[in-house]
Protein backbone atom coordinates (compact mmCIF):
# COMPACT_ATOMS: atom_id res chain seq x y z
CA UNK A 1 0.00 0.00 0.00
CA UNK A 2 1.81 3.14 -0.85
CA UNK A 3 1.43 5.68 1.57
CA UNK A 4 2.37 9.05 1.61
CA UNK A 5 2.17 11.51 4.94
CA UNK A 6 2.74 14.77 3.43
CA UNK A 7 -0.91 15.46 2.79
CA UNK A 8 -1.62 15.26 6.62
CA UNK A 9 1.01 17.47 8.03
CA UNK A 10 0.37 19.88 4.90
CA UNK A 11 -3.09 19.77 6.78
CA UNK A 12 -1.71 19.97 9.91
CA UNK A 13 0.24 23.25 8.77
CA UNK A 14 -2.55 24.91 7.15
CA UNK A 15 -4.62 24.35 10.18
CA UNK A 16 -2.32 25.90 12.33
CA UNK A 17 -0.98 28.73 9.91
CA UNK A 18 -4.52 29.28 9.47
CA UNK A 19 -5.83 29.27 13.37
CA UNK A 20 -2.80 31.44 13.86
CA UNK A 21 -4.18 34.35 11.59
CA UNK A 22 -7.67 34.03 12.91
CA UNK A 23 -6.52 34.37 16.42
CA UNK A 24 -4.32 37.98 14.97
CA UNK A 25 -7.78 39.17 12.91
CA UNK A 26 -10.30 37.49 14.68
CA UNK A 27 -10.01 39.11 18.16
CA UNK A 28 -10.53 42.51 17.06
CA UNK A 29 -12.72 41.78 14.65
CA UNK A 30 -15.05 40.25 17.24
CA UNK A 31 -13.99 42.80 19.45
CA UNK A 32 -15.19 45.50 17.16
CA UNK A 33 -18.89 43.26 15.89
CA UNK A 34 -19.97 43.02 19.54
CA UNK A 35 -19.53 46.73 20.60
CA UNK A 36 -19.14 49.14 17.75
CA UNK A 37 -22.10 50.44 16.94
CA UNK A 38 -20.78 51.40 13.51
CA UNK A 39 -23.68 51.19 10.44
CA UNK A 40 -21.17 49.02 8.90
CA UNK A 41 -21.52 46.00 11.45
CA UNK A 42 -25.07 44.79 9.69
CA UNK A 43 -22.81 44.64 6.34
CA UNK A 44 -19.80 43.34 7.95
CA UNK A 45 -21.60 40.73 10.09
CA UNK A 46 -23.52 38.87 7.68
CA UNK A 47 -20.39 38.98 5.22
CA UNK A 48 -18.76 36.51 8.19
CA UNK A 49 -21.11 34.39 8.27
CA UNK A 50 -21.78 33.74 4.52
CA UNK A 51 -19.37 30.97 4.32
CA UNK A 52 -21.58 28.66 6.91
CA UNK A 53 -24.71 29.26 4.49
CA UNK A 54 -22.91 29.08 1.12
CA UNK A 55 -21.52 25.86 -1.07
CA UNK A 56 -17.72 26.09 -0.40
CA UNK A 57 -17.34 25.56 -3.69
CA UNK A 58 -18.76 29.32 -4.32
CA UNK A 59 -16.37 31.22 -2.04
CA UNK A 60 -13.29 28.85 -3.95
CA UNK A 61 -14.86 29.97 -7.17
CA UNK A 62 -14.65 33.64 -6.34
CA UNK A 63 -10.75 33.65 -4.65
CA UNK A 64 -9.85 31.94 -7.59
CA UNK A 65 -11.56 34.58 -10.17
CA UNK A 66 -10.23 37.14 -7.92
CA UNK A 67 -6.37 35.66 -7.95
CA UNK A 68 -6.26 34.78 -11.57
CA UNK A 69 -3.59 35.86 -13.04
CA UNK A 70 -6.05 37.26 -15.75
CA UNK A 71 -7.84 39.95 -13.96
CA UNK A 72 -6.50 42.84 -11.99
CA UNK A 73 -5.58 41.48 -8.18
CA UNK A 74 -3.84 38.14 -9.74
CA UNK A 75 -1.80 39.58 -12.29
CA UNK A 76 -0.86 42.92 -10.04
CA UNK A 77 0.45 40.35 -7.72
CA UNK A 78 2.18 38.18 -9.95
CA UNK A 79 3.99 40.64 -11.81
CA UNK A 80 4.86 43.63 -9.24
CA UNK A 81 5.55 40.83 -6.07
CA UNK A 82 6.00 37.85 -7.60
CA UNK A 83 2.99 36.18 -5.82
CA UNK A 84 0.99 33.78 -7.03
CA UNK A 85 -2.02 32.85 -5.06
CA UNK A 86 -4.04 30.83 -7.12
CA UNK A 87 -3.14 26.63 -7.00
CA UNK A 88 -0.43 27.70 -3.92
CA UNK A 89 -0.31 27.21 0.15
CA UNK A 90 -0.87 30.88 0.00
CA UNK A 91 -3.95 30.54 -1.49
CA UNK A 92 -4.96 27.70 0.50
CA UNK A 93 -4.22 30.14 3.80
CA UNK A 94 -7.09 32.84 2.27
CA UNK A 95 -9.37 30.09 1.37
CA UNK A 96 -9.30 28.83 4.39
CA UNK A 97 -8.96 31.92 6.46
CA UNK A 98 -12.18 33.35 5.38
CA UNK A 99 -13.66 30.03 5.08
CA UNK A 100 -13.29 29.27 9.05
CA UNK A 101 -13.65 32.80 9.96
CA UNK A 102 -17.28 32.58 11.47
CA UNK A 103 -15.91 29.49 12.92
CA UNK A 104 -13.49 31.39 15.36
CA UNK A 105 -15.40 35.07 15.47
CA UNK A 106 -18.69 34.27 16.28
CA UNK A 107 -18.22 32.38 19.61
CA UNK A 108 -15.85 35.19 20.83
CA UNK A 109 -18.09 37.55 19.61
CA UNK A 110 -20.82 35.89 21.82
CA UNK A 111 -18.25 36.10 24.74
CA UNK A 112 -17.56 39.56 24.31
CA UNK A 113 -21.44 40.60 24.15
CA UNK A 114 -22.35 37.76 27.40
CA UNK A 115 -19.90 39.75 29.15
CA UNK A 116 -21.38 41.81 31.84
CA UNK A 117 -20.95 45.49 31.10
CA UNK A 118 -20.25 46.26 34.80
CA UNK A 119 -17.08 44.76 34.75
CA UNK A 120 -15.82 46.48 32.16
CA UNK A 121 -17.37 49.93 33.83
CA UNK A 122 -15.74 49.26 37.11
CA UNK A 123 -12.40 48.60 35.06
CA UNK A 124 -12.91 51.99 33.28
CA UNK A 125 -13.61 53.52 36.50
CA UNK A 126 -10.63 52.48 37.88
CA UNK A 127 -8.88 54.49 35.52
CA UNK A 128 -8.22 51.88 32.74
CA UNK A 129 -8.47 52.25 29.04
CA UNK A 130 -10.17 50.55 26.81
CA UNK A 131 -7.17 48.16 25.92
CA UNK A 132 -6.06 47.76 29.04
CA UNK A 133 -9.70 46.54 30.13
CA UNK A 134 -9.34 44.25 27.02
CA UNK A 135 -6.11 42.65 27.84
CA UNK A 136 -6.26 42.18 31.89
CA UNK A 137 -10.26 42.04 32.24
CA UNK A 138 -12.04 40.99 29.21
CA UNK A 139 -10.11 38.65 27.88
CA UNK A 140 -9.11 36.15 30.70
CA UNK A 141 -13.09 35.71 31.61
CA UNK A 142 -13.66 35.02 27.77
CA UNK A 143 -11.16 31.94 27.82
CA UNK A 144 -14.13 29.52 27.16
CA UNK A 145 -15.36 31.46 24.11
CA UNK A 146 -12.08 31.91 23.11
CA UNK A 147 -10.79 28.50 23.11
CA UNK A 148 -14.04 27.16 21.61
CA UNK A 149 -13.13 30.01 18.56
CA UNK A 150 -9.83 28.63 18.19
CA UNK A 151 -10.15 24.56 18.28
CA UNK A 152 -13.50 25.13 16.01
CA UNK A 153 -11.22 26.82 13.70
CA UNK A 154 -8.67 24.45 13.60
CA UNK A 155 -11.05 21.53 13.54
CA UNK A 156 -12.91 23.55 11.04
CA UNK A 157 -9.83 23.94 8.63
CA UNK A 158 -8.55 20.17 8.81
CA UNK A 159 -11.98 19.16 7.51
CA UNK A 160 -12.38 21.63 4.61
CA UNK A 161 -12.75 20.15 1.30
CA UNK A 162 -14.64 22.27 -1.50
CA UNK A 163 -12.68 25.84 -0.77
CA UNK A 164 -9.43 24.17 -0.65
CA UNK A 165 -9.88 21.73 -4.18
CA UNK A 166 -11.31 24.87 -5.86
CA UNK A 167 -8.33 27.27 -4.94
CA UNK A 168 -5.47 24.80 -4.38
CA UNK A 169 -6.11 22.04 -6.80
CA UNK A 170 -4.24 18.73 -6.09
CA UNK A 171 -0.40 19.29 -6.28
CA UNK A 172 1.48 17.26 -4.10
CA UNK A 173 3.24 18.36 -1.40
CA UNK A 174 2.15 22.25 -2.41
CA UNK A 175 -1.77 22.19 -2.20
CA UNK A 176 -2.98 18.36 -1.87
CA UNK A 177 -4.03 18.42 1.78
CA UNK A 178 -5.01 15.24 3.58
CA UNK A 179 -9.37 15.50 2.50
CA UNK A 180 -8.12 15.97 -1.22
CA UNK A 181 -5.98 12.93 -0.95
CA UNK A 182 -8.79 10.76 -0.25
CA UNK A 183 -10.52 12.43 -2.86
CA UNK A 184 -8.15 11.44 -5.37
CA UNK A 185 -7.34 7.92 -3.85
CA UNK A 186 -10.83 7.40 -4.29
CA UNK A 187 -11.13 8.22 -7.94
CA UNK A 188 -7.88 6.11 -8.84
CA UNK A 189 -9.52 3.49 -6.90
CA UNK A 190 -6.99 2.80 -4.23
CA UNK A 191 -9.42 1.80 -1.29
CA UNK A 192 -6.77 1.32 1.38
CA UNK A 193 -5.24 4.74 0.95
CA UNK A 194 -8.00 6.38 1.49
CA UNK A 195 -8.96 4.42 4.12
CA UNK A 196 -5.86 5.06 6.08
CA UNK A 197 -5.88 8.95 5.81
CA UNK A 198 -9.91 8.79 6.47
CA UNK A 199 -8.86 6.78 9.89
CA UNK A 200 -6.11 9.13 11.05
CA UNK A 201 -8.32 12.65 10.03
CA UNK A 202 -11.24 10.55 12.39
CA UNK A 203 -9.01 9.81 15.01
CA UNK A 204 -7.26 13.02 14.84
CA UNK A 205 -10.29 15.22 14.78
CA UNK A 206 -11.62 13.10 17.67
CA UNK A 207 -9.53 13.90 19.74
CA UNK A 208 -8.87 17.43 19.09
CA UNK A 209 -12.82 17.64 20.65
CA UNK A 210 -12.23 15.34 23.25
CA UNK A 211 -9.79 17.08 25.03
CA UNK A 212 -11.74 20.06 24.23
CA UNK A 213 -14.76 18.75 25.95
CA UNK A 214 -12.91 17.40 28.80
CA UNK A 215 -11.55 21.17 29.83
CA UNK A 216 -14.74 22.50 29.45
CA UNK A 217 -16.96 19.94 31.51
CA UNK A 218 -16.96 22.98 34.14
CA UNK A 219 -20.16 25.38 33.65
CA UNK A 220 -18.87 28.71 32.87
CA UNK A 221 -19.06 31.43 35.54
CA UNK A 222 -18.50 35.02 35.12
CA UNK A 223 -19.42 36.44 38.03
CA UNK B 1 -17.07 70.63 46.95
CA UNK B 2 -18.88 69.31 44.00
CA UNK B 3 -21.17 71.21 41.91
CA UNK B 4 -23.75 69.18 39.69
CA UNK B 5 -26.41 70.80 37.31
CA UNK B 6 -27.37 67.80 34.90
CA UNK B 7 -30.01 67.43 32.40
CA UNK B 8 -31.17 64.69 30.74
CA UNK B 9 -34.44 62.23 29.52
CA UNK B 10 -34.22 59.13 31.64
CA UNK B 11 -36.10 55.87 31.01
CA UNK B 12 -38.01 55.08 33.71
CA UNK B 13 -40.63 52.15 34.36
CA UNK B 14 -43.49 55.16 33.77
CA UNK B 15 -41.84 55.93 30.93
CA UNK B 16 -39.90 58.80 29.48
CA UNK B 17 -39.23 61.63 32.29
CA UNK B 18 -36.29 64.47 31.96
CA UNK B 19 -33.83 64.11 35.19
CA UNK B 20 -33.31 68.13 36.04
CA UNK B 21 -31.00 68.67 39.09
CA UNK B 22 -28.59 71.28 40.25
CA UNK B 23 -26.81 70.33 43.57
CA UNK B 24 -24.13 70.94 45.56
CA UNK B 25 -22.24 68.93 48.17
CA UNK B 26 -19.82 70.71 50.57
CA UNK B 27 -16.32 68.90 51.22
CA UNK B 28 -16.74 66.02 53.71
CA UNK B 29 -19.88 65.87 53.32
CA UNK B 30 -22.38 62.07 53.22
CA UNK B 31 -25.45 62.78 51.00
CA UNK B 32 -27.88 59.83 50.09
CA UNK B 33 -29.62 60.28 46.77
CA UNK B 34 -33.28 58.48 48.34
CA UNK B 35 -36.05 57.72 46.26
CA UNK B 36 -38.08 54.89 44.75
CA UNK B 37 -36.06 52.95 41.97
CA UNK B 38 -35.77 54.37 38.11
CA UNK B 39 -36.14 57.99 40.19
CA UNK B 40 -32.66 58.83 38.00
CA UNK B 41 -30.83 58.30 41.23
CA UNK B 42 -28.06 55.74 39.66
CA UNK B 43 -27.91 58.11 36.42
CA UNK B 44 -26.67 60.80 38.33
CA UNK B 45 -23.73 58.57 39.93
CA UNK B 46 -23.01 57.31 36.72
CA UNK B 47 -22.61 61.23 35.20
CA UNK B 48 -20.44 61.72 38.19
CA UNK B 49 -18.44 58.94 37.92
CA UNK B 50 -18.19 59.91 33.35
CA UNK B 51 -19.94 56.32 32.78
CA UNK B 52 -22.91 58.56 31.51
CA UNK B 53 -23.58 62.37 30.15
CA UNK B 54 -25.92 64.78 30.69
CA UNK B 55 -27.41 66.47 28.01
CA UNK B 56 -26.65 69.48 29.24
CA UNK B 57 -25.41 70.74 32.57
CA UNK B 58 -21.93 71.11 34.69
CA UNK B 59 -19.77 68.97 36.70
CA UNK B 60 -17.38 70.56 38.83
CA UNK B 61 -15.37 68.65 41.78
CA UNK B 62 -12.93 70.03 44.18
CA UNK B 63 -12.60 73.16 41.85
CA UNK B 64 -11.97 71.10 38.56
CA UNK B 65 -14.16 71.13 35.60
CA UNK B 66 -15.36 66.93 34.87
CA UNK B 67 -18.46 67.69 32.66
CA UNK B 68 -19.28 71.27 30.73
CA UNK B 69 -22.00 70.95 27.92
CA UNK B 70 -21.76 74.65 27.16
CA UNK B 71 -17.84 74.39 26.21
CA UNK B 72 -18.39 70.46 24.65
CA UNK B 73 -15.83 69.40 27.30
CA UNK B 74 -16.23 65.76 29.22
CA UNK B 75 -12.90 64.58 31.29
CA UNK B 76 -12.74 61.16 30.41
CA UNK B 77 -13.57 58.51 33.09
CA UNK B 78 -10.35 57.27 33.30
CA UNK B 79 -9.09 60.54 34.19
CA UNK B 80 -11.96 61.05 37.20
CA UNK B 81 -10.60 60.36 40.78
CA UNK B 82 -13.90 58.76 42.00
CA UNK B 83 -14.10 55.42 43.74
CA UNK B 84 -16.93 54.00 42.09
CA UNK B 85 -18.86 50.30 44.55
CA UNK B 86 -21.50 48.61 42.63
CA UNK B 87 -24.37 46.91 43.86
CA UNK B 88 -23.44 43.80 42.17
CA UNK B 89 -19.63 43.96 43.16
CA UNK B 90 -18.62 43.76 40.61
CA UNK B 91 -14.80 42.40 41.39
CA UNK B 92 -12.26 40.54 38.22
CA UNK B 93 -13.57 36.76 39.07
CA UNK B 94 -10.19 36.15 37.17
CA UNK B 95 -8.18 37.93 39.84
CA UNK B 96 -7.88 37.40 43.36
CA UNK B 97 -8.69 40.30 46.19
CA UNK B 98 -5.31 41.53 46.14
CA UNK B 99 -4.48 41.33 42.14
CA UNK B 100 -8.28 43.34 42.28
CA UNK B 101 -7.01 46.01 44.64
CA UNK B 102 -3.50 46.27 42.87
CA UNK B 103 -5.76 47.02 39.76
CA UNK B 104 -7.06 50.08 41.67
CA UNK B 105 -3.85 51.52 42.08
CA UNK B 106 -2.77 54.12 39.81
CA UNK B 107 0.65 53.66 40.27
CA UNK B 108 3.07 50.48 42.29
CA UNK B 109 4.40 52.57 44.52
CA UNK B 110 1.59 52.81 46.57
CA UNK B 111 1.87 48.97 47.35
CA UNK B 112 1.62 49.99 51.09
CA UNK B 113 -1.97 50.92 50.48
CA UNK B 114 -3.13 48.01 49.80
CA UNK B 115 -1.82 46.73 52.92
CA UNK B 116 -3.18 48.98 54.83
CA UNK B 117 -7.08 48.96 53.32
CA UNK B 118 -6.66 45.06 53.41
CA UNK B 119 -6.35 45.71 57.42
CA UNK B 120 -8.67 48.11 57.80
CA UNK B 121 -11.69 46.02 55.95
CA UNK B 122 -10.71 42.89 57.68
CA UNK B 123 -9.54 41.39 54.89
CA UNK B 124 -6.18 40.08 55.88
CA UNK B 125 -5.71 36.03 55.22
CA UNK B 126 -7.93 36.86 52.63
CA UNK B 127 -5.34 38.28 49.89
CA UNK B 128 -5.00 35.36 47.47
CA UNK B 129 -8.77 33.80 47.39
CA UNK B 130 -10.50 34.74 44.44
CA UNK B 131 -14.00 36.46 44.30
CA UNK B 132 -16.27 33.28 44.00
CA UNK B 133 -14.38 32.08 47.19
CA UNK B 134 -15.96 35.37 48.85
CA UNK B 135 -19.05 35.75 50.96
CA UNK B 136 -21.55 38.57 50.09
CA UNK B 137 -20.36 40.78 52.91
CA UNK B 138 -16.20 39.90 51.97
CA UNK B 139 -17.34 40.68 48.17
CA UNK B 140 -18.34 44.21 49.02
CA UNK B 141 -15.58 44.95 51.39
CA UNK B 142 -13.38 44.00 48.67
CA UNK B 143 -15.14 46.23 46.44
CA UNK B 144 -15.05 48.93 49.05
CA UNK B 145 -11.41 48.93 49.80
CA UNK B 146 -10.88 48.67 45.90
CA UNK B 147 -12.69 51.69 45.34
CA UNK B 148 -10.42 53.57 48.40
CA UNK B 149 -7.53 52.66 47.92
CA UNK B 150 -6.57 54.40 44.49
CA UNK B 151 -7.55 57.80 47.13
CA UNK B 152 -10.55 59.44 45.29
CA UNK B 153 -11.93 62.62 45.51
CA UNK B 154 -15.14 61.61 45.85
CA UNK B 155 -16.77 57.68 46.68
CA UNK B 156 -20.16 56.99 45.00
CA UNK B 157 -22.01 54.46 46.71
CA UNK B 158 -24.64 52.14 44.39
CA UNK B 159 -26.72 50.71 47.03
CA UNK B 160 -24.00 49.02 47.64
CA UNK B 161 -25.42 46.90 50.85
CA UNK B 162 -29.05 45.73 49.15
CA UNK B 163 -28.04 42.70 48.59
CA UNK B 164 -26.92 41.94 52.01
CA UNK B 165 -28.76 40.23 54.81
CA UNK B 166 -29.76 42.36 57.70
CA UNK B 167 -26.97 41.82 59.84
CA UNK B 168 -24.24 42.30 57.10
CA UNK B 169 -25.75 45.31 56.32
CA UNK B 170 -25.48 46.45 59.90
CA UNK B 171 -22.01 45.84 60.29
CA UNK B 172 -20.84 47.34 56.83
CA UNK B 173 -23.38 50.54 57.91
CA UNK B 174 -20.87 50.92 60.66
CA UNK B 175 -17.73 50.40 58.40
CA UNK B 176 -19.10 52.87 56.13
CA UNK B 177 -19.23 55.64 58.92
CA UNK B 178 -15.84 54.82 59.79
CA UNK B 179 -14.61 55.19 56.73
CA UNK B 180 -15.85 58.41 55.88
CA UNK B 181 -14.57 59.75 59.48
CA UNK B 182 -11.89 58.25 58.32
CA UNK B 183 -10.99 59.35 54.87
CA UNK B 184 -13.02 62.45 55.03
CA UNK B 185 -13.64 62.80 51.65
CA UNK B 186 -17.17 63.68 49.94
CA UNK B 187 -19.37 60.31 49.63
CA UNK B 188 -22.83 59.97 47.71
CA UNK B 189 -25.24 57.10 48.94
CA UNK B 190 -27.97 55.85 46.40
CA UNK B 191 -30.62 54.00 49.02
CA UNK B 192 -33.84 53.03 49.45
CA UNK B 193 -33.72 51.70 53.11
CA UNK B 194 -35.16 54.51 55.13
CA UNK B 195 -32.36 52.96 58.09
CA UNK B 196 -29.86 52.62 56.40
CA UNK B 197 -30.16 56.56 55.03
CA UNK B 198 -30.70 58.08 58.74
CA UNK B 199 -27.77 56.03 60.35
CA UNK B 200 -25.24 56.96 57.20
CA UNK B 201 -26.22 60.68 55.92
CA UNK B 202 -25.52 64.35 56.84
CA UNK B 203 -28.16 65.53 54.23
CA UNK B 204 -30.63 63.33 52.21
CA UNK B 205 -31.69 64.31 48.90
CA UNK B 206 -35.11 62.73 47.43
CA UNK B 207 -35.62 62.32 44.30
CA UNK B 208 -38.74 61.58 42.49
CA UNK B 209 -39.09 61.01 38.94
CA UNK B 210 -35.79 62.81 37.96
CA UNK B 211 -36.14 66.48 40.60
CA UNK B 212 -35.11 66.70 43.91
CA UNK B 213 -38.73 66.96 45.50
CA UNK B 214 -37.00 67.57 49.28
CA UNK B 215 -33.94 68.26 51.24
CA UNK B 216 -32.55 68.08 54.51
CA UNK B 217 -30.68 66.53 57.38
CA UNK B 218 -32.32 63.37 57.82
CA UNK B 219 -34.40 64.10 61.49
CA UNK B 220 -36.41 66.52 59.82
CA UNK B 221 -36.70 65.15 56.21
CA UNK B 222 -38.14 61.69 58.17
CA UNK B 223 -39.98 63.48 61.01
CA UNK B 224 -43.48 63.17 59.79
CA UNK B 225 -42.43 59.12 60.34
CA UNK B 226 -41.41 59.84 63.46
CA UNK B 227 -44.24 59.64 65.99
CA UNK B 228 -43.81 58.45 69.58
CA UNK B 229 -44.50 54.40 69.28
CA UNK B 230 -42.83 50.89 68.53
CA UNK B 231 -44.63 49.64 65.76
CA UNK B 232 -42.90 46.56 64.22
CA UNK B 233 -43.83 44.26 61.79
CA UNK B 234 -44.48 40.66 62.63
CA UNK B 235 -45.28 36.98 62.30
CA UNK B 236 -46.88 34.42 64.13
CA UNK B 237 -44.88 31.59 65.04
CA UNK B 238 -47.30 29.77 67.50
CA UNK B 239 -50.89 31.08 69.63
CA UNK B 240 -51.66 29.02 72.61
CA UNK B 241 -54.10 29.92 75.39
CA UNK B 242 -53.63 30.24 78.65
CA UNK B 243 -55.67 30.70 81.17
CA UNK B 244 -58.48 33.74 80.50
CA UNK B 245 -55.46 35.53 77.82
CA UNK B 246 -53.97 34.18 75.15
CA UNK B 247 -49.73 33.76 74.16
CA UNK B 248 -48.91 35.04 70.94
CA UNK B 249 -45.15 33.89 69.66
CA UNK B 250 -44.37 36.01 66.95
CA UNK B 251 -41.34 36.61 64.98
CA UNK B 252 -39.91 40.29 64.37
CA UNK B 253 -36.81 40.50 62.33
CA UNK B 254 -34.76 38.48 63.83
CA UNK B 255 -35.81 38.78 66.91
CA UNK B 256 -38.92 36.25 68.86
CA UNK B 257 -41.03 37.85 70.83
CA UNK B 258 -43.92 36.94 73.06
CA UNK B 259 -47.21 39.07 73.25
CA UNK B 260 -51.04 39.09 74.83
CA UNK B 261 -54.04 38.50 72.89
CA UNK B 262 -57.71 38.75 73.84
CA UNK B 263 -59.66 36.01 72.08
CA UNK B 264 -61.92 38.87 70.05
CA UNK B 265 -57.90 39.56 68.58
CA UNK B 266 -57.20 35.90 67.90
CA UNK B 267 -61.02 35.26 66.30
CA UNK B 268 -59.10 36.37 62.87
CA UNK B 269 -55.72 35.17 63.33
CA UNK B 270 -53.55 31.97 62.65
CA UNK B 271 -50.12 30.78 62.62
CA UNK B 272 -48.36 32.56 59.59
CA UNK B 273 -50.45 35.71 59.91
CA UNK B 274 -48.59 38.85 59.39
CA UNK B 275 -49.51 41.56 61.74
CA UNK B 276 -48.35 44.74 63.35
CA UNK B 277 -47.83 45.51 66.91
CA UNK B 278 -47.55 48.17 68.55
CA UNK B 279 -46.92 50.12 71.73
CA UNK B 280 -46.92 53.44 73.01
CA UNK B 281 -42.77 54.33 73.76
CA UNK B 282 -43.32 57.13 76.32
CA UNK B 283 -41.23 55.25 78.62
CA UNK B 284 -39.08 52.68 77.32
CA UNK B 285 -36.15 51.16 79.13
CA UNK B 286 -32.87 51.89 77.14
CA UNK B 287 -29.54 49.31 77.68
CA UNK B 288 -26.20 50.32 76.10
CA UNK B 289 -24.41 47.30 74.34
Amino acid sequence: MPFDPGPLFLTLRLAFVTTGILCLIGVPLAYWMAFSKNRLKFVIEPLVSLPLVLPPTVLGFYILLAFSPKYFLGSFLESSLGIRVAFSFLGLVIGSVLFSLPFMVNPIKAGFQNFPVSLMEASYVLGKSKGETLRRVILPNIKPALSTGIVMAFAHTIGEFGVVLMVGGNIPGETRVASIAIFSEVEALNYDTAGFYSLILVVLSFLILFIFYCFHRKPIKIL
Amino acid sequence: MIKIRAQKQIKTSQGLERLDVDFEIKPQEFVTLFGESGAGKTTLLRMIAGLTSPEEGYIEVNGNVWFDSRREFSLPIQKRKVGFVFQEYSLFPNMTVCQNLRYALYDRGHEQAIDEWLKLMDLKGLENQKPDQLSGGQKQRVALARALVRSPQVLLLDEPLSALDLNLRLKLQDEIVKIHQKIKIPMILVSHDVSEVFKLSGRIFVIDKGKIIKSGIPAELFAHKISGKFKFTAEILEIKKDGIVNILTVKIGNHIAKVVATDEEVAYLKVGSKIVVATKAFNPMIFRL
